[in-house]
């Protein structure tokens, strides 16, 4: 009942914001008119108020000037009504579960250019210089950013044969089935020459990165169609602008020569290849910028954001392909970046990409809506209609046959089904349109936009809506659940160089080879130049661990005093795992990595309060330092404090059932630094109560430098005495159901 | 059992036996020893000892030997077969176990088909050997992180003082059920030719 009731106040709280910022909208396009009200009334109240000689203009109290901050009032608007569509839109789940939002944003921008239109107002439209330079590099950017690498290298073949010669494919039949529709009597399209329908053919025929974005995202499909459709969809674009240009040029000779066509080709590879070669160059020289940021770590963002950005633009500048650019950037920068940046730079990078990005797909889509309602249309049902016939019939025979030849070269190879969402999933979006924009006014032009829309809504609408379903009905496969597992990163590793070495053996130089002979070149060259400090030689499985604990550590800290399990859910403790009677290794804990697991540990407890059981290793200081404190042992403490939480104690004289928390918590001193770790008190049992003395010891004795303290940085002594008083609480673990007494749980933990 | 190489396949094999042990009828160790391009590899020696290792003989052998022919070369070899087109699944279940087999038996150095905490502390330290640093400590720590996710996912609720014996094959193919081994253990034998082949 209550949420009903929740969802349908937010539901008209919603209705009334967009029609409030809607007429919000409309009133200030008209603003001349209450502008000129405002100050004649301002005028009049002025005068009525001085009081004093009528020609002295007397000081406005409150004055009225938009026109001042219109433009940014404006944008904010739009930015605003996006974000509440999108706010409303998942909190009214049963219809975001049947249409994919990008349709209900088109919705809503019809509805948003109808209102406006039905006030007499002109409403905006999607301008293509907007759309290029300001909405359309984020979404690029954040899917290029979080490219998963191992599968796009994988298919790479198959997703370059569909990006370039699918792509041509399309053009050439799409332009030429038109051109013969267009010589039907009937249609009075006589005048539409072969060169426009080539031109229209190559606005149409690529899918659109942002429609297949929003439409695949919500059906959660498998990760190797996610990434055909996905990667054909980025790498098409080399294809599309140039033969955009290359037909745009001819339409003015009215004639297609070889040695223009010879050139089309060259420039297809100078187009493509050059800006790839633009986001290498700027990838690179981020990651050596990514070097020096731990002097100014707040700034790293921005140079991420800035330097792709800045490669979008410089491949611009030449006619090149800026999405190529853009995601060759990315991917170069982002391995040699992660490493450098710091955990909080990383969050910021990630949570910025994708607000941007989803900020982006919103207008864009709004905009297309109301962008329909504006344009001037000409509408001619013959084109039209054939068309949107032409695009799916081009698709199907274009996916059939390429899949043929390609499942020659492929191991796993494409079933009828993966063909079917193949060629279902290639959906167009804004681009055409922008494209179809930027064409000379004149009559064709309000044709092909016409059909450029019907092609966009059908796609988007038709086949964005019925993909849900149809994905279900097929039962392809869908994404799994990926559960990261150290196993699983141990033998990939391990895969790779059994697979290089059995190449190595058969004489015969595959791709492991190559691909192994590529990391060999990477580790020892050039992650030296683009990595700082100790990070650069480190090897990928320890990356890959301390991630993975840094993960769960965060995770654990999170869940705070929710019941949210771990992954792993088990009583298994290490103790199960090592041999009895196995030497415990001595652990030489680096002092930096010391301090790593104080800070972090002290940052995470003092937010979620929590109370923990024995820290006691993990002093935790006050430290002033703690923006100084390099980022990148952050990760090493994380694989600490993993380390740490292997080694339980679970003592046999324990009642109570082991929480699982304590797979994670209990920490095992024995393990620790000092070799010498007797404390005063005698121990008895491997458990708790070897903490609890240790803890004991260190607030009632301050002061004496035990042995064993002395053993580690004299500089944490003093600042224990100063901090005392912050010490959190130790006690239980929160899943431990009372008091035990071997514990004392009042014996303070430090901070 | 994984489907048996094809002719041509066999012919070019042949050419590369005979390259690489001078001509001679068996091979030994130490022929595998000259290649240069192992060098670099971490995993090399146990790499090499697979092939003389009899497990994977598919003869229910066991042991080592010294020396092998071509037939036993071929065995090894047809291990990383891709898999053929039309494949039931029951096959594909056999082929996976294949290929897991033999990643096992590589961990599995002493023969007891148990993989044990030291050999699985051997793999990682083995992996991490090129680094560079040689972080023994970590090896350890990230061999111990993964033993503890099998017994996880395999045994679940074990008593304190249960000890966990080490992975068994059964084990193994849980934990990689979902590695999709059968796409990705394979060397495609049929592109390659004598011409490339190198030293």
């Amino acid at each position: 009942m209550d949420p009903i009731r929740r969802s349908s106040t937010l539901r008209l709280t919603g209705l009334l914001c967009l029609l409030f910022l809607v007429f919000f909208s409309r009133g200030f396009a008209s603003h001349d008119v209450v502008s000129e009200k405002s100050s004649g009334t301002t005028q009049e109240d002025s005068r009525s108020q001085a009081n004093s000689t009528a020609h002295k203009k007397t000081f406005p109290v409150l004055s009225f000037n938009y026109e001042h901050v219109r433009t940014p009032f404006e944008i904010s608007l739009w930015i605003l009504l996006a974000l509440f569509m999108k706010l409303g839109f998942h909190i009214i789940p049963t219809v975001s579960h049947i249409v994919p939002e990008s349709c209900l944003l088109i919705f809503v921008g019809l509805l948003v250019g109808g209102i406006i239109k039905a006030t007499g107002e002109q409403p905006p439209i999607l301008d293509s210089n907007l759309f290029f330079l300001y909405l359309l590099p984020p979404i690029i950017l954040d899917a290029g950013y979080f490219l998963p690498m191992r599968p796009f290298t994988e298919n790479i073949g198959t997703i370059l044969m569909f990006a370039m010669v699918g792509t041509l494919w399309n053009v050439f039949f799409i332009g030429g089935m038109m051109y013969a529709v267009c010589q039907i009597d009937a249609a009075k399209l006589a005048h539409v020459d072969l060169l426009s329908c080539l031109l229209f053919g190559s606005i149409i025929s690529a899918v659109d990165p942002v429609s297949v974005l929003a439409v695949f995202e919500e059906i959660h499909i498998n990760e190797l169609l996610h990434i055909l459709v996905f990667g054909e969809s980025l790498l098409n674009d080399a294809v599309t602008v140039v033969l955009y240009h290359l037909f745009k040029e001819f339409a003015h000779e009215q004639a297609i020569t070889v040695t223009g066509a010879v050139l089309g080709v060259i420039s297809f590879f100078v187009v493509s290849l050059g800006g790839v070669m633009v986001g290498v160059i700027y990838g690179i020289v981020g990651a050596f910028t990514s070097r020096f940021t731990s002097y100014s770590r707040v700034i790293e963002p921005l140079f991420v954001f800035l330097y792709s950005y800045m490669a979008y633009l410089s491949a611009e500048i030449f006619h090149l392909s800026g999405i190529m650019s853009l995601i060759a950037c990315g991917v170069i920068m982002r391995p040699y970046v992660e490493a450098n940046i710091s955990h909080k730079s990383y969050t910021t990078v990630k949570y910025f990409l994708k607000m941007w990005s989803s900020v982006s797909d919103t207008l864009i889509f709004i905009f297309l809506g109301v962008s329909t309602v504006a344009g001037p249309h000409t509408w001619n049902w013959i084109f039209v209609i054939f068309t949107v016939i032409f695009c799916l019939v081009s698709r199907v025979l274009g996916v059939i046959g390429l899949t043929a030849f390609m499942n020659k070269f492929r191991i796993v190879k494409l079933t009828k089904k993966d063909q079917f969402i193949i060629a279902y999933g290639g959906l167009r979006g804004a681009i055409a349109f922008s494209l179809g924009f930027l064409l000379n006014n004149n009559e064709i032009k309000n044709l092909f936009l016409t059909a450029i829309i019907t092609v966009i809504f059908f796609t988007v609408f038709v086949q964005g809506m019925t993909i849900r379903p149809l994905v279900e009905l097929l039962a392809v496969k869908k994404k799994k659940e990926s559960k990261e597992s150290i196993n699983e990163e141990i033998h990939t590793q391990f895969l790779d160089h059994l697979l290089t070495g059995i190449e190595d053996i058969c004489g015969h130089y595959g791709h492991h080879h190559w691909k192994d002979k590529l990391n060999r070149f990477n580790k020892t060259y050039v992650k030296r130049w683009l990595i700082a400090g100790e990070r650069s030689t480190e090897p990928q499985l320890i990356s890959f661990y301390n991630k993975m604990e840094l993960k769960q550590a965060m995770m654990m800290v999170e869940s705070g005093s929710a019941a949210k399990l771990p992954t792993i859910v088990s009583t298994v403790s290490i103790r199960n795992v090592q041999a009895k009677g196995s030497p415990k290794p001595s652990r030489a804990i680096s002092k930096s990595r010391e301090e790593e697991i104080r800070r972090v540990l002290r940052a995470n407890l003092q937010n979620t309060r929590q109370r923990l059981r024995s820290y006691s290793r993990y002093e935790l200081l006050n430290d002033a330092l703690e923006d100084d404190i390099s980022e990148a042992r952050f990760r090493k403490q994380k694989e600490m404090e993993r380390r740490m939480s292997h080694y339980l104690t679970v003592p046999a004289n324990r009642q109570e059932t082991p929480p699982v928390r304590k797979v994670f918590f209990q920490q095992e001193h024995k393990v620790y630094t000092y070799d010498d770790s007797e404390s005063p008190r005698g121990r008895a049992s491997p458990s708790c109560a070897d903490d609890v003395s240790e803890l004991k010891e260190t607030p009632e004795k301050p002061d004496q430098s035990s042995t064993p303290r002395a053993n580690r940085d004299a500089e944490l002594k003093p600042k224990e005495q100063d901090d005392q008083g912050d010490q959190l609480k130790v006690s239980r673990c929160l899943s431990d159901p009372g008091p035990n007494p071997e514990d004392d749980e009042d014996s303070t933990f430090l901070p | 059992m994984v489907s048996p190489v094809c002719s041509k396949q066999i012919g070019v094999l042949h050419k590369r036996f005979k390259q690489l042990s001078h001509n001679e009828e068996t091979l030994r160790r130490d022929h595998f020893n000259e290649i240069d391009d192992l060098a670099f590899n971490p995993i090399r020696a146990q790499i090499i000892e697979a092939f003389f290792d009899r497990r994977n003989f598919h003869q229910n052998g066991e042991g080592k030997v010294q020396e092998i022919g071509f037939e036993e070369f071929v065995v090894v070899m047809s291990h990383f077969r891709p898999p053929s087109a039309h494949m039931t699944e029951e096959q594909r279940g056999k082929t996976r176990r294949e290929k897991l087999r033999f990643l096992f038996n590589m961990h599995d150095t002493d023969n007891d088909g148990i993989i044990t905490l030291e050999e699985y502390r051997h793999v990682v330290e083995e992996l991490l050997s090129r680094s560079g640093t040689l972080e023994k400590e970590t090896a350890k720590c990230i061999a111990d992180a993964a033993m503890l996710e099998v017994a996880s996912i395999s045994v679940g609720h074990m008593e304190p003082d249960e000890f966990y014996e080490g992975i068994t094959f059964e084990h193994f193919l849980k934990l990689l059920e979902r590695f999709e081994i059968e796409s990705r253990m394979i060397i495609r034998f049929l592109n390659m030719d004598t011409t490339t082949l190198c030293k």
